[in-house]
This record gives C-alpha cells, sequence and structure tokens, in this order.
C-alpha cells in the first residue's frame, strides 16, 4: 500500500513580481517500508519536497494522498493533526526543546494528541527512548547530552506517535562520522521493524545505507533508483570503532 | 489537549524563568497591592467616620444653616422655642454654638479649647454623664449664668490633680464659675479630642460671648427610630413656617438625619479613595503594558520552540491558549502577590501607622478578577503573534 502519493505537484513562490517555480510537475509514490533518500544540490527544490511532504506547506497545484488520506481540502488545523498522527519529523539541528528533559521532550507529540486513543503518555514516551537506546538519560537536559543522543530523542520523539512515516531533514549534517553511523543505524534498525522513512541528504555515503534514492534537479526528478550496493551502519559502525581503538591504541604506546 | 495540561505547561515556561517573571509580574504585584491598600485605607476611614457619628448620639437630627456665607444663616433661638413646643416627635433638643479656639483662662495657666453654648438636653442626646458636680439647667439659661462645664482635658490642663468645681475660669474678658466636669469621652475616629471643650448655657453663650443672636444648629433626638422620617418631614414644616417661606421657595436650612451627616461626612473620603484607587488602577495597566512587552519578546525568542510545537501537531489554537494562558498566570501570581503585599501593608498601616484599615473580600475577588483580565488583554496581542506563526518560517528562525 502506497504511503505516499504524489500526483502533479507544482510550487510556485510569488516574490514581488518574480515568480519562483520551486517544484514544477512531480509524482512519487512510496510504498509502506520503504527508506528513501532525496538528494539533489541546493536550489533543486528538495526542500520544498520535504516542506510539502511534511505537510508544513501547501503545493499549489496537485494532490498529495498521504496513508490513503487526501490532504489538498484540509486547512491548517487539519495539517496541524496530520503532521501530528501521521508523520513523525527529525531536523538536522534536532530541534528539542531546550531545558526540556528527554522524556518531555519526547511526551511532547502525545500532548497535542487529539485521537485520544495514546494512553499513557509517560509510559510511551519512555518505551520509545528506551527503543532508540536512552533509557538511562530520561531525564537528561538536551544541554547533557550529546549529538547523537540529542538525535536519538528526536528520533524517539518522531515515533512516539506511530506515525505512519517518518520525515528526516539532512538527519546527520551536524554529526561526526561515529554519529552519523549511530543514527543511520537506528534509522535502519527502524526500517527493518517496518517503519517507512522519507529522508533528505547531500551525502551520498549517507544516502548508501538506504534502499532507494531520489534526486531532483531544477523542481523535478531526475532519478529515481533502487541502492544496489547497500550498506549496513551497523557493521560500518563497528568497524569504525575497531579502526579508532587501534589507532588510539598505537597513540597511547610510545 | 487538557486544561490542566496547559496550565501545567504554562507553568513549568513561567518558572523556568524566574527572575524575570517575577520583575514581569512587579507591575501587575504593586498595580493590585496599591489598588487595595487605597480601597483598604477608604473604606477604613469611612467606617471610622460612621463609628464616631453613631456615637454622636442615638436617633439624632440636626438642623444646619445652609452652605454659604454666614449672614444667610437665619436659624434662632426662636426656631429652637418653636420646635419645642410644637414638635411631637422630639424627646429632646438644644440649639448649639460654637467659638472656636477661645483662650479659656484660669488654674494653672490658658488653654485654648472650643466653647460651646448649649442647653440642658445636650447630654441626653449624647448620652454622656457628667463625671462631678453638675450641668446646668433651664433656670442657668433664663438667668444667662456664667457657669460652665469643663472637658476632662480642659480640666485636666488648667487643673492638674484637683477638683476643678466652684473654681472660676475665664473666657475672654467673663468669668465663669465651674459647676462640672464631663465624663472622658474619648476621640473622635478623626482624632479631635472631645473632651477638649468648655459647655456654657445657650443663652450666656449667645448674649454673653457672641453678640450675635444666630445659632449654628440644632440637635434632636427623636423618640423612637421608626419615626425619623416622620420627625424630620415636621422639623422642617415647623421651621419652614417660622421662616415664612411660602411654598416652592428654597428652604434656607437643611434637616439631616443621622444617615444623611454619615453620608455628607463620607463623601469627600470617598472621592479622595477613588481618585486614589483609580491613580493606583493605572498603574495597574501599566503593569499589564509590561506583561505585554515580555510575552512579546518571549514569542520572538521562542519562536523555534513555537516551530518545533507546530512541527509536532499544535494547531494555532494550541499555541494562542499556551500564550494567553502564560500571561494569564503570569498576572494571577502577580495579583495574588499583590493581595499579600496589600494584606501584609494594610496589616501595617493599621497595627503600627494608627491609620485605620478595612480589606474587603470583594476588593480582594475583584482585584484578582481584575489581574486576570489584564493577562487576557495585554496577552492576547501577543498570543496571536505567536499562533499566526508559519510553521517553516518558525522553524527556521535562528
Amino acid at each position: 500500500m502506497a504511503i505516499i502519493e504524489l500526483r502533479g505537484i507544482q510550487r510556485r513562490y510569488e516574490i514581488g513580481d518574480i515568480v519562483v517555480r520551486a517544484i514544477r510537475g512531480l509524482d512519487l509514490d512510496v510504498e509502506e517500508g520503504e527508506f528513501v533518500a532525496i538528494m539533489g544540490p541546493s536550489g533543486s527544490g528538495k526542500s520544498t519536497l520535504m516542506n510539502t511532504l511534511g505537510c508544513l506547506d501547501k503545493p499549489t497545484e496537485g494532490t498529495y494522498v498521504l496513508d490513503g488520506l487526501d490532504t489538498s481540502a484540509a486547512g491548517p488545523d487539519e495539517f496541524a493533526d496530520i503532521r501530528n498522527g501521521k508523520i513523525g519529523f527529525v531536523f538536522q539541528g534536532f530541534n528539542l526543546l531546550s531545558r526540556t528533559s528527554a522524556l518531555e521532550n519526547v511526551e511532547l507529540p502525545l500532548f497535542y494528541d487529539r485521537s485520544g486513543s495514546k494512553a499513557d503518555p509517560r509510559a510511551r514516551a519512555k518505551a520509545a527512548l528506551t527503543d532508540v537506546g536512552l533509557g538511562d538519560r530520561l531525564d537528561h537536559m538536551p544541554n547533557q547530552l550529546s549529538g547523537g543522543q540529542q538525535q536519538r530523542v528526536a528520533i524517539a520523539r518522531a515515533m512516539v506517535n506511530d506515525p505512519a512515516f517518518i520525515l528526516a531533514d539532512e538527519p546527520t549534517g551536524n554529526l561526526d562520522t561515529e554519529m552519523t553511523l549511530e543514527v543511520m543505524s537506528l534509522f535502519q534498525q527502524l526500517n527493518e521493524r517496518g517503519k517507512t522513512v522519507v529522508m533528505v541528504t547531500h551525502e551520498p555515503e549517507v544516502a548508501a545505507y538506504t534502499k532507494r534514492v531520489i534526486t531532483m534537479r531544477d523542481g523535478a526528478i531526475v532519478s529515481d533508483a533502487p541502492v544496489t550496493e547497500r550498506r549496513r551502519a551497523a557493521v560500518d559502525l563497528d568497524a569504525w570503532k575497531k579502526r579508532h581503538a587501534r589507532i588510539a591504541v598505537a597513540e597511547a604506546s610510545p | 489537549m487538557t486544561a490542566a495540561k496547559l496550565i501545567r505547561a504554562s507553568a513549568l515556561s513561567i518558572f523556568r524563568n524566574k527572575m524575570r517573571s517575577f520583575l514581569t509580574s512587579l507591575g501587575i504585584i504593586i498595580g493590585v497591592g496599591s489598588v487595595i491598600v487605597m480601597l483598604a485605607v477608604g473604606s477604613g476611614s469611612q467606617a471610622q467616620i460612621k463609628a464616631s457619628i453613631s456615637s454622636m448620639g442615638t436617633n439624632l437630627l440636626m438642623v444646619m444653616p445652609p452652605r454659604g456665607p454666614r449672614e444667610a444663616n437665619r436659624l434662632s433661638m426662636a426656631d429652637v422655642g418653636k420646635l419645642r413646643s410644637e414638635a411631637s416627635y422630639l424627646s429632646a433638643i438644644t440649639g448649639e454654638v460654637r467659638l472656636s479656639s477661645s483662650k479659656v483662662v484660669g488654674g494653672s495657666g490658658y488653654w485654648s479649647t472650643s466653647v460651646y453654648g448649649l442647653e440642658p438636653d445636650y447630654l441626653t442626646i449624647k448620652g454622656w454623664p457628667v463625671e462631678s458636680g453638675a450641668f446646668f439647667a433651664e433656670a442657668d439659661l433664663d438667668k444667662r449664668a456664667k457657669v460652665a462645664v469643663l472637658g476632662s482635658t480642659v480640666a485636666a490642663e488648667l487643673f492638674p490633680g484637683e477638683d476643678p468645681v466652684g473654681r472660676s475660669v475665664r473666657i475672654g474678658s467673663t468669668p465663669f464659675t465651674i459647676i462640672g466636669v464631663l465624663s472622658s469621652k474619648g476621640s473622635t475616629g478623626t482624632g479631635t479630642d472631645q473632651d477638649d471643650v468648655v459647655m456654657v448655657p445657650l443663652d450666656t453663650a449667645v448674649n454673653r460671648l457672641m453678640r450675635d443672636t444666630s445659632i449654628q444648629s440644632i440637635e434632636m433626638s427623636v423618640v423612637a427610630e421608626e419615626l425619623m422620617d416622620e420627625a424630620q418631614a415636621e422639623v422642617t414644616a415647623i421651621l419652614r413656617e417660622s421662616h415664612r417661606l411660602s411654598e416652592g421657595d428654597d428652604a434656607d436650612f437643611s434637616v439631616m438625619n443621622q444617615a444623611e451627616i454619615i453620608k455628607t461626612a463620607a463623601q469627600t473620603s470617598q472621592t479622595l479613595t477613588t481618585l486614589l484607587a483609580a491613580i493606583a488602577g493605572v498603574s495597574l495597566v501599566v503593569g499589564g503594558i509590561g506583561i505585554m512587552n515580555i510575552m512579546l519578546v518571549s514569542v520572538t525568542e521562542r519562536t523555534r520552540e513555537i516551530g518545533i510545537r507546530m512541527s509536532v501537531g499544535a494547531r494555532r489554537r494550541d499555541i494562542l491558549l499556551q500564550f494567553l494562558s502564560e500571561s494569564v498566570i503570569l498576572s494571577l501570581l502577580g495579583g495574588l502577590l499583590g493581595i499579600l503585599l496589600a494584606l501584609g501593608v494594610s496589616f501595617v498601616l493599621d497595627t503600627f501607622l494608627n491609620t485605620p484599615t478595612l480589606v474587603s473580600s470583594a476588593v480582594i475577588a475583584a482585584s484578582a478578577g481584575f489581574a486576570a483580565a489584564v493577562g487576557i488583554f495585554f496577552g492576547y496581542y501577543p498570543a496571536r503573534k505567536a499562533a499566526d506563526l508559519y510553521p517553516i518560517d518558525a522553524l527556521r528562525y535562528e
């Protein structure tokens, strides 16, 4: 079943007399369980596509059917509800609330849950944090966590409402190699458990951990291909750690 | 999102910035505090005026000359006589003249005090007993006797440690024999010493001290409280006849009962209280503007937070309510602290500074309500600004 169905999407911005055509007619289907990377240079329209997919922005033309729900007629409130129930956001800058514990950050989407079906938000948030390996950091503030840990809190927040898909915007952009591998390994785990992930990135190495790479240019898709040589982030992480340990040992011995 | 969660979230963000929140609500604290204190001082002094006028006598009726030039005063001894013989509801009546700051010489020196010309009924009306000696009688009035009764303060000043009855004093150049000393009545609510008086027979005062036949007021006791209205009407009718006023002429005197006297006396302090409370109210509004200012800063500062909240599903209404409830909680907390401050200040004024205060629960409730209203009014614009943010822009805000 298609989670995402985009048909004839166009997005124009009018800035004074100038009309910017950020997306010029785009069709896209993403099936349940896919792991998609959207790539492209800046100005290619991938951010606009990301905003469209995230129901943060409405296309000028075209239809977007999300998890069987046509979003064309939705107003701001319905968009908010869709973001709350169907989409889990992960951002480049983590976007956690400062001076708010990891647990409370993860609880935030449940705070705005209107379906009423999500009982015991505290327990759900705890479970989500344990899931990303931060069960022992529930009461840490974001500034007490490393970048990788903060991104894992953000991923727990994205997962807590059991969304139709996870939408990640350059999730490894602010992370070093080890943390990048950690986060990608987590995404792969989630994907293996059936979660659909759509990720915007400009790093080919990161895209290599996904299953399908879509490349955009000038507001249109120029290539859409499955990843043939798919890498395992967990394996790379182990290798990286071993190498790092060897270097450390080498440096330590006189 | 339930109300409880909303309040909890707002309270959390307020307590995250304790110092700033406190400074923000300081305007409300001071505003609410000063409104309550002003009103407390006002109603305190009014209660005191009321009490002191109630102590003036029971079922009191008073006739006063009209406000204006002294010459317009046409109240006379004849009016008193006519009332005494014709009015049917009166149990006691006295004319009254007053010479304020008269020099009374005798005993150990001299003393400046008020000298009253009165009739024997006066003590009945006031319910004021004589401590030693006696009060003057009708006969003393007829004879224009040069006798005087001293208030306890005057007695103590001029004749310390001895009984002045039988001694003599000079008022102006006229010598008087002291025939009695009144018991102490204490001071009025407004601080006037009621015992700082010398009383002489009305006729004596009018003829020997004043050389002016008009009298300053007439005081009467009505036989029963239920008859106050009838008595007042009758007194008015008798005086109109006595002054030969035809139908439709303005009266050249006014008859007031105790309630009206209290009202008149309270009016000035009421006006002043209202004025002061209004000024304090302005500071409350200024406090509200302070809240609006900080809320606007807070919205800008927390743009990213707003973006995050919107991205995880907050509706515009949720954001609006969050900021609105923050400003309402801020101003309510300010109001609460203001109430505590006012209670403290009122207590200090009342206990240590001899200024009576009366804090009414209605005023407290009203100012708490007003503080909340200020929070809503001045919080709405910033909250609206927050809610109207576009999620993408808010998320990108650096």
